[in-house]
C-alpha cells in the first residue's frame, strides 16, 4: 500500500529548495568565501593597497601570544557557560516538572530572560555588579570580597559568564522541560513501584532518556558561547581589563572594526569557522553514537 | 465645514509638493558624518542649519554615525562600496590611517585651492594645524574640535579637607598629598582620570619634553618605533599603581568614564579632556576649578606643552566638482573667527585660530569663567620635536595595547616596568603591521 505522494517532475524539487539555497549562498557561502580570500591579503583599511600574502596572517596569528591567550580563554569560557547553563537549567526543569501548584507561573518566569536582548542582559548584570552602585557588588563587599570587574580579570570573567549563562538558561530549560514531559510516565511509575527513589529514577531512567535533548543543547550551547556572547562582552567589559574577557569572537570584531586590521580579523574569523565546523562534525560523528534515541 | 478635498485640489496640491521637492533638490546636498552626542550634537546641527540658512546653493546634512571608531568603520565600509559621504569627522588617533589612505581622501588644501577659497594655514594655532598637516605645511584635514587634557578639581571638597581651593596642586607629588588629605577628610576617592593612554602616556611625554616614538613621534614616517620605556614614564606608572593601592587614585576605564565620577562628586580631582567642560558645567552640583596638568618638578624641560585630541574633518574623494565648491564654502564659513570663538566658549574645545582666541580674550570670557583659558595656554607655546603630538598608524590598537598593559599593572599582574615595556613591544608590532600594509601599493 503506497501512501506517499510521488512527484515525477524533474525541476520541481529543485525549484522548491532554490529559495533556501539562494539564501544560503548569498548570506553564508558568499561572505564566507570573501572572508577566506580576505584572510590571505594584507590590505590597508580603505583597500588602496593590497597584497596577496598566502598564509602570513595565520602564521602571525598563531605566533601571537595574545591570540593564544584569547583561545585558551574562549575554551574556558565556553566550557563554563555550557556546563553551568546546562546543569542549572536541568535542575530547574526537573523541579518545574514536579511542581503541582502554579506550575505555569514558574515556567513563564523561567522563560522570561530569553526575551531579553543580550546587550540589555549584559548591562543589567553590569549594574548589579558595578563596584560603586551594584546591589550584588555591595553585598559582596559587605561579606569581605574585594569585587572590582574593572581591574580584576577574574571578576570580569565571572561577570560575563553569569550574564551569558543567565541569558541561556531559559532556552535550555524549555528544551529540557519538553524532554522531561515526553518521557513515558509508565516507566517512572514502574521504577517507583520497584522501590527506586527519585535520584535513582533520574540517573537510570530520566537522564538516559534525555540524552538526545542534552546532546542537542550541548551543540547549541557551545556555538552560543563561541558566537552569540559577543554582545554581552561588548556591553559589559569591552574585552577588558587587560584582555581578560577578550574571547575570540570579540577579538574578531575589535581587530577588524576598531583596529581596521581586515586581513588579521578575516584570518581570525576563518579560524572560528573551522572550529565550529570541526566541533559539529566531531559531535555528530562520535558523540551521537552514544546517544540513545 | 468638513468637506473632503476635491480631486482637482488634491492633484494641485500634489503638483505643488512635487514642485517644491524639485526646487529643494536643486540644492547640492553635502553629507556630513559626525560623532558628536548630547549638547555637542545639538551644536553641530545648529552649525549646519545656520550655514544652510546663510546661502541657497548648498545644503549640509549632518548625520550622526555613532562613536568615533564606529563612524570610521562605517566610512571604511562605505568607501569600499564606492559610496563615501562628502565629509566625515575622524578622531585624532585615526589621523595616521586617514593620511595613509591615498586616493580615498581629498586633501583640504586641494579642495580650497580648486574652489578658489582663501585659505591660510598660518591663521590656525600651530600645535593644532601642525598635527593635521604634511611635513611641508599643507593641511590635509580641517581641524574641527580640538581638545587637550586639563586638571579639574572640586573646590567644595578642597575646602572641606582644609585645602586651598584657589591654589590647586601643580605637580604629581602635590596631587597625591592632596589626595591623602581628601581621603582623611572622608572622600572615597582622591583622583581619577579619563583617557589613560592619552593623558598618562602621550601627553605625559610631550608635557615632560620626552619623545613618544621615533621619526618625530611618527610625523616623519609611517614606521616609527615607540620610545615610551624611559625612567620617568616607568616611575609615573609605578606611582599610579601605588596610589591606586592606597586608594588615592581610582581607575575608571579607558575612555571618558572618569568624568562621571568627577561631576557626581565621587572623585574630587580628575585629569581629562578640556571638552568635558560643557558636561561638567551642566551636571556638577559644586564649585569646580580647572588647572594645568600636573608634572614632575625634577624633570628637566617640564612643563612643556600638552597635545591635542578631538577630531578633524576629512573630505572624501570621488565627488562632483560642484560638491567640492560647497564643501570649500562651508569650511570657509566655519573658519570665521567669531564663530570659532563662540564654539570654543560653548564647548570647551580649543579655539583653532589665533584670532578666535584673541576675540575670546578681549570679550572678557576668561575672566568671567576662570580656568577656561588653561587649555589654550597649555597649547600656545612653541613646540619642541617631542611635543607636536603623536601620529601613528593603527593608533587605536596601539592605544588599546598600552591601556591593557596599564590595567595589568594596576591589577598587580605585572610590574610598572614590565607593563610599559610590554605596551611598547605590542605597540611596535601593531605599527609594523600597519607599515607593512601600506608599503605594498
Amino acid at each position: 500500500m503506497e501512501k506517499r505522494v510521488l512527484f515525477r517532475s524533474r525541476w520541481l524539487p529543485y525549484a522548491l529548495v532554490a529559495p533556501q539555497i539562494a539564501i544560503t549562498v548569498v548570506f553564508f557561502f558568499w561572505p564566507a568565501a570573501q572572508a577566506l580570500y580576505q584572510s590571505l591579503l594584507v590590505e590597508d583599511a580603505f583597500g588602496a593597497s593590497s597584497q596577496f600574502v598566502w598564509f602570513d596572517n595565520f602564521k602571525e596569528l598563531f605566533a601571537n601570544e595574545d591570540y593564544l591567550d584569547s583561545f585558551r580563554l574562549t575554551i574556558v569560557f565556553s566550557l563554563l557557560v555550557t556546563f553551568l547553563g546546562l546543569s542549572i537549567s536541568l535542575v530547574l526543569a526537573v523541579f518545574a516538572d514536579r511542581v503541582i501548584h502554579a506550575a505555569n507561573v514558574y515556567k513563564t518566569l523561567l522563560i522570561w530572560p530569553y526575551a531579553v536582548a543580550a546587550a540589555v542582559a549584559a548591562v543589567l548584570w553590569l549594574f548589579l555588579f558595578s563596584p560603586t552602585l551594584g546591589v550584588i557588588a555591595l553585598a559582596l563587599k559587605a561579606m569581605g570580597f574585594a569585587w572590582d570587574p574593572l581591574l580584576n580579570g577574574t571578576d570580569a570573567l565571572i561577570l560575563i559568564t553569569v550574564a551569558a549563562v543567565w541569558k541561556q538558561i531559559s532556552y535550555n530549560f524549555l528544551f529540557f522541560l519538553a524532554g522531561l514531559q515526553s518521557i513515558p510516565k509508565s516507566l517512572i511509575e514502574a521504577a517507583a513501584i520497584d522501590g527506586a527513589g527519585p535520584v535513582r529514577r533520574f540517573v537510570t531512567i530520566v537522564f538516559p532518556l534525555l540524552t538526545p535533548t542534552t546532546f542537542f543543547l550541548l551543540v547549541v550551547n557551545i556555538v552560543y558561547a563561541f558566537f552569540d556572547t559577543f554582545a554581552i562582552v561588548d556591553a559589559a567589559t569591552g574585552g577588558g581589563p587587560a584582555k581578560a574577557t577578550s574571547i575570540l569572537v570579540f577579538k574578531v570584531y575589535h581587530d577588524g572594526f576598531k583596529g581596521l586590521d581586515l586581513g588579521g580579523s578575516a584570518a581570525q574569523s576563518v579560524v572560528l569557522m573551522a572550529i565550529v565546523v570541526t566541533l559539529t562534525v566531531v559531535q555528530f560523528r562520535f558523540l551521537e553514537k552514544k546517544v540513545q534515541y | 465645514m468638513n468637506r473632503p478635498i476635491p480631486a482637482f485640489a488634491r492633484a494641485a496640491l500634489a503638483v505643488a509638493v512635487l514642485g517644491f521637492a524639485t526646487a529643494a533638490s536643486a540644492q547640492t546636498e553635502i553629507q556630513f558624518w559626525h560623532s558628536m552626542t548630547g549638547a555637542l550634537g545639538d551644536r553641530v546641527g545648529d552649525l549646519a542649519k545656520r550655514f544652510n540658512d546663510s546661502q541657497k546653493n548648498y545644503k549640509v546634512v549632518p548625520v550622526f554615525k555613532g562613536t568615533y571608531p564606529e563612524s570610521m568603520a562605517a566610512l571604511v565600509a562605505a568607501t569600499r562600496a564606492g559610496n563615501p559621504p562628502h565629509m566625515v569627522q575622524i578622531f585624532e588617533v585615526g589621523t595616521g590611517t586617514m593620511m595613509a589612505s591615498g586616493k580615498a581622501i581629498k586633501p583640504v588644501y586641494e579642495v580650497m585651492a580648486q574652489a578658489g577659497e582663501k585659505f591660510d594655514p598660518k591663521a590656525y594655532v600651530p600645535a593644532v594645524a601642525g598635527y593635521y598637516s604634511t611635513p611641508t605645511g599643507q593641511m590635509l584635514s580641517f581641524p574641527f574640535n580640538s581638545s587637550t587634557p586639563v586638571f579639574y578639581f572640586n573646590k567644595d571638597a578642597f575646602k572641606k579637607a582644609g585645602l586651598d581651593p584657589n591654589n590647586p596642586p601643580k605637580t604629581w607629588p602635590a596631587v597625591m598629598a592632596a589626595a591623602a588629605k581628601l581621603k582623611v577628610a572622608g572622600e572615597k576617592c582622591g583622583y581619577t582620570t579619563g583617557w589613560p593612554s592619552w593623558v598618562h602616556y602621550e601627553t605625559f611625554s610631550a608635557w615632560h619634553d620626552l619623545p613618544f616614538a621615533t621619526k618625530q613621534n611618527g610625523f616623519a614616517g609611517i614606521d616609527p618605533k615607540l620610545e615610551i620605556v624611559n625612567p620617568l614614564q616607568i616611575k609615573h606608572i609605578e606611582n599610579l599603581v601605588e596610589w591606586n593601592k592606597k586608594g588615592y587614585f581610582t581607575y575608571a576605564g579607558r575612555t571618558n568614564e572618569g568624568e562621571a565620577k568627577f561631576f557626581s562628586g565621587e572623585c574630587p580631582m580628575m585629569t581629562s579632556s578640556s571638552a568635558a567642560y560643557a558636561n561638567i558645567k551642566r551636571n556638577a552640583k559644586f564649585d569646580f576649578g580647572i588647572s594645568t596638568i600636573p608634572y614632575y618638578p625634577d624633570a628637566p624641560g617640564a612643563p612643556q606643552n600638552t597635545i591635542i585630541g578631538g577630531a578633524s574633518l576629512w573630505v572624501m574623494n570621488g565627488k562632483k566638482a560642484d560638491d567640492y565648491k560647497g564643501i570649500a564654502r562651508f569650511l570657509t564659513w566655519l573658519s570665521n573667527p567669531e564663530l570659532q570663538a563662540e564654539w570654543h566658549q560653548q564647548t570647551g574645545y580649543l579655539p583653532i585660530t589665533t584670532a578666535a582666541y584673541d576675540i575670546t580674550k578681549k570679550s572678557g570670557f576668561y575672566d568671567k569663567n576662570p580656568g577656561t583659558n588653561v587649555s589654550v595656554e597649555q597649547m600656545i607655546v612653541k613646540t619642541t620635536k617631542n611635543s607636536k603630538g603623536v601620529r601613528l598608524g593603527n593608533f587605536v590598537q596601539v592605544r588599546d595595547a598600552i591601556q591593557e598593559e596599564f590595567e595589568a599593572a594596576l591589577a598587580g599582574k605585572k610590574t610598572a616596568k614590565e607593563a610599559v615595556e610590554a605596551g611598547q613591544k605590542r605597540g611596535n608590532e601593531i605599527i609594523e603591521k600597519f607599515a607593512k600594509a601600506q608599503k605594498q601599493g
